[in-house]
């Protein structure tokens, strides 16, 4: 946890949770596990009120507790790590992921189990059904069983997974499991490693779940809709038969799904149309058959790939050869061949392509900060690993001086290291050598961690924004609120402008003015975003595979 | 195995004495990083600057209807889970000013404020624990306890200090206010007490030129005989 992670951890919890829910979850990013007595001790804050941040912690999977360390008798400890906290920045994401996978309705149940933690699926399903029947025309709703086929066809693709069951110190019982197919783990061993969702066998398994009924619009006024919605209220209250299941969203499958986005967008710009169909077919296929960790998927034949090409693409099989062959010659490495039987057997390389697209990322980075003859030295340095001064100068074809200038600039931001190969034991300078390199992996993430700032400081620049017109912004939504109330209740066209005019020219402008502001500075965060994805992405890569 | 030439305090001092000599001197040679002594940047005072100036402008953000979509979803699920029972706000300004949105905020946005979680998923410590309910009663015994003493002493007080008519209304609303008080919560005592010194606050006007009809005539005020006449 860096101290940007954990500043920018607060500033979002602040804005989704409130200030005691920060105030808790930053004080467990600093210090670690702890018990309840020792979070309550340090924080000082009211046991109620910790108690409440910890439950709402929990829910959205930002903390997980253990039994102590010392053994079963010891007492619960609590653990939060930046990671989950800084997938709220990605939530908008998600959303628009499921929207254009699965439409309104997937969409609506992400959001629901984004914003709730974690629900259970009748819930879920009702809540959606509810909302979608709201934006539909009187006389029509939704069904529930449309939901819950959306909801299952979601479980299928992994997008969506059960909670895992919470970790049980010392003997007590598990839960009861109230319906028929249940994870039948019995309670886990006490141990240091906690059980991810994916442990356990049953986590993709939906419930058979018994919802019949169609969502509803919200209370009217009317008495008689009152009396038959008390009515309905009083039978909605039996059991679906899967209590105790609650689902949550798989963030690793949405990761993958953004990975191969990435992979497939970035041969669409360097070669053209078909080929990214190419690998975007060649990616479906393995879907189910790598593990998301993989250097490369499996191999694939090349009478494969022409079997599964989309119909719509009619080229032959000589045409798809060529294209293959191009995409393994090309420099980027996305695709390699891995053998001559079928035809040719192909592979799609995950990591080099990660590394090759966080590669680019920090060349466009050095080029929009210092310049193109810069980002040519940078280049450079990437390509060749060491290279003297003088060498430098002579491949870049940059005259001395500008060389000299731009690589003092670069290397006072550490883009570039200095690298000491002595000749002599003494490390004598007039006998050594002193050679620019750049080193990837560190250098990336050293553009994570400030990327992590520049989040932080956009938050705080919008906080700061909203703060100075805070008087102005409550005018105008109270005078929004009086707007609506008076539609609604059907006033005639003077009484609204008399109303909007209670904002005079001047405000308005200023209004606007903060609006495209404040609009600048979300839209930023979003696409910061992107990069501290892909970055991410490279990160985790060569953790796994050294 | 050769002595090192250049020990750390001998580098040192050699530094220390190169700076009498001048400013810009290093301890080893220069020329061989490529970067003559001429071209350096020159040296800086002070700290950094908050806000550098940049010599080449960030490039403008994508625009488009995926990022405008992106960031409606954005700002709603903000504004969303700004309203939602998760987010727990600080319970300390609630009691200064009961302000005037509270009394006409629907009791199903207050309900919705008590959120239970599935407590099969949280650790058992983790739930209220009924004794707490003991504690507030006991609070407000003993607040109304010292409530009715100072009401006692109050109304004494205006009884010996005001005169005519107003005095038994006034002992009438005290003693109703009493009543609901006893049932009410810390917050709403400090303001009903606001109220009630609305009430019973001495202002400059004479109350016999109140003229409530009960006066007319003299009729059980004696001091009105002599000068003020009834108007």
């Amino acid at each position: 946890m860096t101290a940007q992670e954990v500043r920018l951890c607060g500033l979002l919890l602040q804005e989704h949770f409130g200030e005691m829910v920060e105030k808790v979850g930053t004080h467990l990013l600093k210090s670690g596990a702890q018990n309840l007595r020792m979070i309550l001790h340090e924080t000082g804050i009211s046991l109620d009120l910790l108690k409440k941040s910890l439950c709402v912690l929990v829910q959205h999977g930002a903390c997980v507790f253990s039994s102590g360390r010392k053994g079963p008798g010891s007492p619960t400890e609590y653990r939060t790590s930046c990671d989950r906290i800084l997938r709220i920045l990605r939530y908008p994401r998600y959303i628009y992921t499921a929207k254009t996978l699965y439409g309104d309705t997937g969409e609506l149940i992400i959001e629901e189990l984004l914003q709730r933690g974690h629900m259970t699926m009748s819930s879920t399903v009702k809540t959606v059904a509810d909302r979608l029947t709201q934006n539909m025309e009187d006389g029509r709703s939704m069904d529930y069983n449309d939901v819950s086929n959306s909801f299952s066809n979601l479980v299928e693709t992994h997008f969506l997974q059960r909670c895992p069951p919470p970790p049980r110190a010392g003997p007590k019982e598990s839960p009861t499991p109230a319906p028929p197919p249940v994870p039948g783990t019995p309670t886990p061993p006490i141990s240091t490693t906690l059980p991810t969702a994916e442990s356990f066998p049953d986590c993709y398994k939906v419930p058979h779940v018994t919802l019949i009924g169609k969502g509803k619009r919200p209370l009217s006024s009317e008495d008689v809709d009152d009396q038959r919605n008390a009515k309905k209220a009083k039978m909605d209250s039996e059991t679906h038969g899967d209590e105790g299941i609650c689902w949550q969203v798989n963030f690793e499958r949405f990761h993958l799904h953004f990975r191969d986005q990435a992979i497939i967008s970035a041969v669409a710009n360097k070669l053209d149309q078909t080929s990214s169909e190419i690998v975007r077919t060649m990616l479906r296929m393995s879907e189910v058959t790598t593990s998301p960790s993989a250097t490369c998927t499996k191999p694939l034949s090349a009478n494969e790939i022409f079997r599964s090409l989309p119909t719509n693409y009619n080229i032959t099989r000589p045409i798809l050869d060529q294209y293959l062959t191009l995409l393994v010659d090309d420099p980027m490495e996305f695709v390699g061949k891995a053998g001559e039987s079928g035809g040719g057997m192909y592979v799609v390389n995950m990591h080099r392509a990660l590394a090759n697209l966080a590669r680019a990322t920090l060349e466009s980075v050095v080029q929009e900060r210092f310049g193109s003859r810069s980002a040519r030295i940078f280049r450079l340095l990437l390509r060749k690993r060491h290279l003297e001064q003088k060498q430098v100068e002579d491949f870049a074809m940059i005259p001395a001086k500008e060389a000299k200038d731009m690589l003092y600039s670069l290397l006072s931001q550490n883009l570039v290291q200095l690298q000491e190969v002595p000749k002599t034991p003494d490390y004598a300078p007039s006998r050594t050598f002193y050679l620019y390199t750049v080193n990837q992996l560190p250098t990336a993430r050293m553009l994570l961690q400030n990327c992590y700032k520049t989040v932080a400081n956009l938050i705080e620049r919008r906080l700061y924004e909203s703060k100075e017109s805070k008087r102005l912004l409550e005018k105008s939504q109270r005078i929004e609120a009086i707007l609506a109330s008076l539609q609604a209740s059907g006033a005639e066209p003077e009484q609204l402008t008399e109303v909007e005019e209670m904002i005079t020219a001047p405000e308005k402008q200023q209004l606007d003015a903060l609006r495209l502001h404040i609009n600048k500075l979300d839209s930023a965060e979003n696409q910061v975003d992107e990069t501290i994805f892909l970055i991410e992405s490279y990160v985790n890569s060569t953790t796994t595979t050294s | 195995m050769e002595k090192f030439t250049n020990s750390p305090i001998e580098q040192r001092s050699t530094a220390m004495a190169g700076k009498g000599r001048g400013v810009g001197a290093f301890t080893f040679n220069i020329e061989a990083l490529g970067i003559g002594r001429g071209s350096m940047p020159d040296s800086r005072v002070g700290p950094m600057p908050l806000f550098p100036n940049i010599d080449f402008k960030p490039v403008p953000l994508k625009a488009g209807e995926e990022e405008d979509y992106m960031l409606a979803l954005k700002q709603e699920m903000r504004g969303t889970m700004q309203r939602l029972p998760h987010n727990i706000k600080c319970h300390a300004n609630k009691a200064e000013v009961e302000r005037y949105t509270e009394r006409y905020l629907k009791q199903s946005q207050l309900d919705d404020a008590n959120w239970t979680p599935d407590w099969s998923l949280l650790p058992k410590e983790l739930m209220p624990q009924k004794k707490k309910v003991v504690k507030p009663v006991k609070k407000k015994k003993a607040v109304t306890i010292s409530r009715k003493e100072t009401e006692a002493m109050l109304t004494k007080l205006d009884e010996l200090e005001k005169k005519d008519d107003g005095n038994p209304e006034k002992s009438d609303d005290e003693t109703e206010k009493k009543k609901v008080n006893e049932g009410e919560e810390e917050e709403e005592i400090e303001a009903e007490e606001y109220d009630e010194e609305d009430v019973e606050e001495e202002n400059d006007y004479i109350d016999s030129y109140f003229d409530n009809g009960e006066d007319f005539g003299g009729a059980g005020s004696d001091e009105n005989v002599d000068g003020e006449g009834t108007y």
